[in-house]
């Protein structure tokens, strides 16, 4: 990394961080599931609402166009943020969900009885749903790949099944898994749906907080995800696509400034984004996306993906020390993301949850919106702690010692 | 709050050797519940076609909370009249959303007593709530009780 990755430095603009619970400092290990808010982002978003507020592109006073400025300034850093070829292919949505959501409708429109859309069983929630509903209107077929015992996709099952075909039209993965930490081959899994047509979509919600995107080299044909996880406010969500295809394809929801001219007959619609963009857009979080962008970028995205090599390493081997304790997942940092699932024998993990929670260490008990992928471990529910650009040693250490105390507790011993 | 307040153990003792657990014939009414956000799920078999609940048989995967009183519900339900078990079901629910500071009656509330402390946890009282609203929602079905209207502890 170019410059050193200054830990406690960085901590220094997360106030939250130096909150005590229930009498011990927090470990906050659920940037998976929301990451906290550095000073800078709060301060961006506190200056738009203090001094510039207003709505965008349809207000044409100085505060509207502002505004304007300060939301389409946010749209060119996500651009840039993720190696898009233009502002223009980045449309705001309010969330990954509601980006996927676009994504299976826009494209799901074109889908007939006999085309196949292809998603695997590690996919969250959000990117199985709204393909299961599309398909059903369709009468698509939804396929997907299986996950292997070491919690790979199962590469070799989907060729023997010969998963992609000319009949797939979509193929939708994710780039990081949310439970297992898996790091999926997409841009090779891309190159074999595009030569069947198929448009590849990746759900980046765990991916683009972690590591330096550059949506060419993913081969996406587009990329959806969050920026509440990235440190940005929750509202605000992406859908990036290549501009030839958004502009193919139909829009989602209809309203105020995605038309170009509204008829009582029927209406025209804007070019992309603004077509997928109906009503006022999320503007005060998208202001605060582009601060968590700057922030994020001002760390250094090879520095943060370093930090989290590192302490997802370190966790994986504090917790894998501890008997009773499965890590569901790579075991080792061999390309893996920063989530680390795993079970307690004996507690569930809602219990394991409450407990740590007792210790200060904040994790998510649960199925973690992917209940097919626990089905297909035998087990209903994990626990996960995650990794933050922000995590340090010491947490980790605290939630060993948790983990323990738990583990104790529940066996009748310690009490 | 000390956590280990709330892991009684009775709540402990239910969880690791659950009573009456496992489906069973004859039964009137079958329902499964479950709770989305953490995963629980519970199916529960109800027998109950002469004013009394006869049996309660159920197999169920969650956490301590909702199995220990899925276990207890069934040691304190089995024998009793319908009546006074939709009773007690206003007894438990009640201590539940108390915040725990309520001073619900120990003989009448029997080994479920032990859940007063989960109530001062509001994360948890689905959890506890959980074969209570399947046993309910189980009676509606199985004919032994007129249709209730839904349950409180499903409006969120």
């Amino acid at each position: 990394m170019p410059e050193r990755y200054d830990v406690e430095a960085i901590r220094a603009d997360y106030p939250i961080l130096s909150r005590m619970i229930g009498g011990y400092p927090l470990a906050y290990l659920d940037s998976a599931n929301t990451a906290q808010r550095p000073k800078p982002v709060i301060d961006a978003v506190a200056d738009f609402a203090f001094n510039h507020n207003a709505n965008v592109a349809r207000a044409m006073h100085t505060l509207g166009v502002e505004a304007t400025a300060a939301y389409e300034g946010a749209r060119a850093k996500v651009a840039g943020f993720i190696g898009a070829a233009s502002p223009r292919e980045v449309v705001f949505t309010k969330n990954a969900s509601e980006a996927l959501n676009l994504a299976a409708n826009t494209l799901g429109a074109s889908l007939k009885p006999g085309d196949e859309v292809v998603i695997s069983v590690m996919e969250h929630h959000s990117n199985i749903v709204p393909w299961q509903m599309v398909c059903e209107r369709a009468g698509a077929k939804l396929r997907w790949f299986d996950v292997t015992d070491d919690y790979h996709l199962d590469l070799a099952k989907a060729e023997a099944e010969n998963l992609i075909n000319e009949h797939t039209k979509v193929v939708s993965l994710a780039w990081v898994s949310n439970v297992l930490g898996t790091v999926n081959p997409v841009a090779e899994i891309a190159g074999q749906a595009q030569a069947v047509g198929a448009v590849m979509v990746v759900d980046g919600a765990q991916g683009v907080p972690q590591r330096p995107t550059d949506v060419a080299t993913l081969g996406a044909d587009m990329l959806a995800f969050t920026g509440h996880k990235l440190g940005a406010p929750t509202g605000v969500g992406v859908l990036w696509g290549r501009y030839a295809l958004l502009e193919s394809l139909p829009p989602f929801l209809g309203g105020g400034e995605m038309i170009e001219i509204v008829r009582m007959e029927s209406s025209s619609y804007a070019a992309p984004p603004a077509r997928f963009e109906a009503g006022t857009p999320p503007i005060m979080q998208a202001v605060g996306l582009g601060a968590a962008i700057d922030y994020m970028t001002g760390l250094g995205m090879d520095g943060i993906a370093a930090h989290e090599k590192e302490l997802t390493s370190y966790a994986l081997q504090r917790l894998g020390a501890i008997d009773g304790v499965r890590i569901l997942g790579p075991q080792s940092y061999d390309d893996r993301g920063g989530a680390i699932a795993f079970t307690i024998d004996g507690v569930h993990p809602h219990d394991i949850m409450q407990m740590l929670d007792a210790r200060g260490v904040a994790v998510r008990g649960g199925h973690h919106c992917a209940r097919p992928l626990h089905e297909r471990f035998g087990i209903t529910a994990s626990t996960r702690a995650s990794i933050g650009v922000y995590t340090v040693e010491r947490e980790i250490d605290q939630l060993a010692d948790a983990v323990v105390w738990t583990r104790d507790f529940f066996a009748g011993k310690g009490r | 709050m000390d956590v280990t307040q709330m892991y009684q153990d009775i709540i402990l003792d239910h969880y690791r050797e659950k009573h009456h657990a496992g489906l069973r014939e004859p039964f009137d009414a079958e329902v499964h519940h479950v709770n989305p956000s953490c995963g629980d799920e519970l199916t529960l078999r109800v027998k109950a076609d002469d004013g009394s609940v006869q049996d309660v048989s159920y197999e169920g995967d969650g956490c301590s909370i909702s199995q220990a009183s899925t276990s207890i519900l069934a040691d304190l339900v089995i024998g009793r009249s319908v009546e006074d078990t939709l009773a007690l079901y206003d007894d438990f629910r009640t201590m539940m959303e108390s915040g725990g500071v309520g001073t619900p009656d120990e003989d009448r509330l029997e080994d479920a007593i032990a859940f007063q402390g989960v109530a001062m946890f509001p994360g948890r009282v689905k959890c506890a709530m959980l074969a209570w609203s399947a046993l309910r929602d189980a009676l509606m079905r199985s004919g032994a009780v007129s249709n209730l209207g839904p349950d409180r502890s499903d409006d969120e």
